[in-house]
């Protein structure tokens, strides 16, 4: 089964960032991003950036802290892998950092190469100082992606959202 | 062949109002060596984040000059932040290289530039408005003179020599880096 509500959420997410003054999205693309990325590139007041790696992502969201504005990074969690150092950033600077990362390998998964990334995602990111929210329906993601944005923002936390996908959906094969 | 104390304190002395992004090892040290300013953000570690700090910055403050200033070395490690970079297009990000062809700060290792890896045409090819390498006074003299007044992105692999002059050291306190960093853009407190 694929996910009914693809394009609903991204329609959702999006004035949900906007209402918190967020208007850079960095990003390295998975399906589960594919209709919040759309919106954001038809969106005038929405920089997306599309990255080569996940933590080019990271060091991008504080530099563009340090110049004064808020950024939301989307990626899979296969690329959390590849944010591990860049994260000490976060940890050593107390910057406000919010991911968004929508999982693979951890419900349903037939590509079993992407379930060792799956499994590790929440221990690697808790690991280096980032909270975990961990989201297993649709109906749950407003109030997560909101205390995420409003935790990181209001004193400098780095939280993950994690984007279960029990919730994106199965991947056709 | 150019020092990299020597092109650091050049710099610098062009620099005005811009701010200033070191990459972790030699390149903090030489920014830290030229006088310290809350206008430097220096990085301790991240390696290969020294470009996309600079990236993000730059995007978030148009009307400012940002530099990037990193080592050979810090740069390959981030080398897709190049591509990112030139598609982005900021024009008022720089990004200079002090390019010795080694990793100066784990017993001086060659790199991939002092073999056949050339930064400048990677940044070209990945859609800087400008990008050279830089070997004499003259072409340091001409770029130094230039690069801030015209719309970027720049891109720049000084060649130097491979030195490693005594260590300049900046505070390690990254919220203190960042709190004072963001005072000269007004931005603190929130």
């Amino acid at each position: 089964m694929s996910c009914q509500n693809k394009e609903d959420r991204g329609a959702m997410l999006l004035p949900l960032l906007k209402e918190h003054g967020v208007n850079f999205l960095p990003f390295v693309p998975d399906a589960g991003h594919a209709s919040l990325i759309e919106l954001a590139f038809d969106d005038p007041h929405i920089q997306p950036v599309v990255l080569t790696t996940e933590e080019e992502g990271v060091a991008l969201a504080c530099g563009h802290w340090l110049g004064g504005k808020k950024s939301v990074l989307l990626m899979q969690s296969s690329g959390v892998g590849n944010t591990v150092n860049m994260l000490s950033l976060i940890s050593n600077c107390n910057f406000p950092f919010v991911v968004l990362v929508t999982m693979r390998g951890n419900f349903g998964e037939f590509n079993s190469w992407q379930v060792p990334m799956g499994r590790a995602t929440p221990d690697v990111l808790k690991a280096m100082g980032i909270q975990v929210y961990v989201v297993e329906r649709d109906d749950e993601l407003p109030k997560a992606v909101d205390a995420a944005l409003y935790s990181a923002f209001s004193s400098d936390q780095g939280v993950a959202v994690l984007l279960s996908q029990n919730l994106i959906g199965r991947k056709e094969w | 062949m150019l020092k990299r104390r020597g092109v650091t304190a050049k710099l610098n002395d062009m620099r005005g109002e811009s701010r200033i992004i070191s990459g972790l090892g030699s390149s903090t040290y030489d920014l830290h060596s030229t006088g310290d300013t809350d206008h430097n953000f220096y990085l301790w570690g991240a390696m290969g984040g020294a470009a996309m700090v600079g990236l993000g910055v730059a995007m978030a403050q148009p009307d400012n000059n940002v530099i990037v200033l990193t080592g050979d070395g810090e740069m390959l490690m981030g080398i897709g932040s190049l591509a990112t970079i030139g598609v982005q297009k900021p024009a008022n990000l720089s990004v200079i290289v002090l390019d010795n062809g080694h990793f100066g700060e784990t017993g001086m290792q060659a790199s991939h530039t002092n073999s056949c890896v050339d930064l400048a045409k990677i940044a070209a090819a990945s859609g800087f408005k400008r990008a050279e390498t830089i070997k004499t006074e003259q072409e340091l003299e001409s770029f130094l003179q230039t690069f801030q007044h015209s719309s970027g992105p720049s891109f720049a692999a000084i060649k130097v020599e491979q030195q490693a002059p005594p260590r300049s050291l900046p505070i390690l306190d990254g919220v203190e880096l960042k709190n004072r960093f963001r005072r000269t853009f007004n931005l603190f407190p929130k």
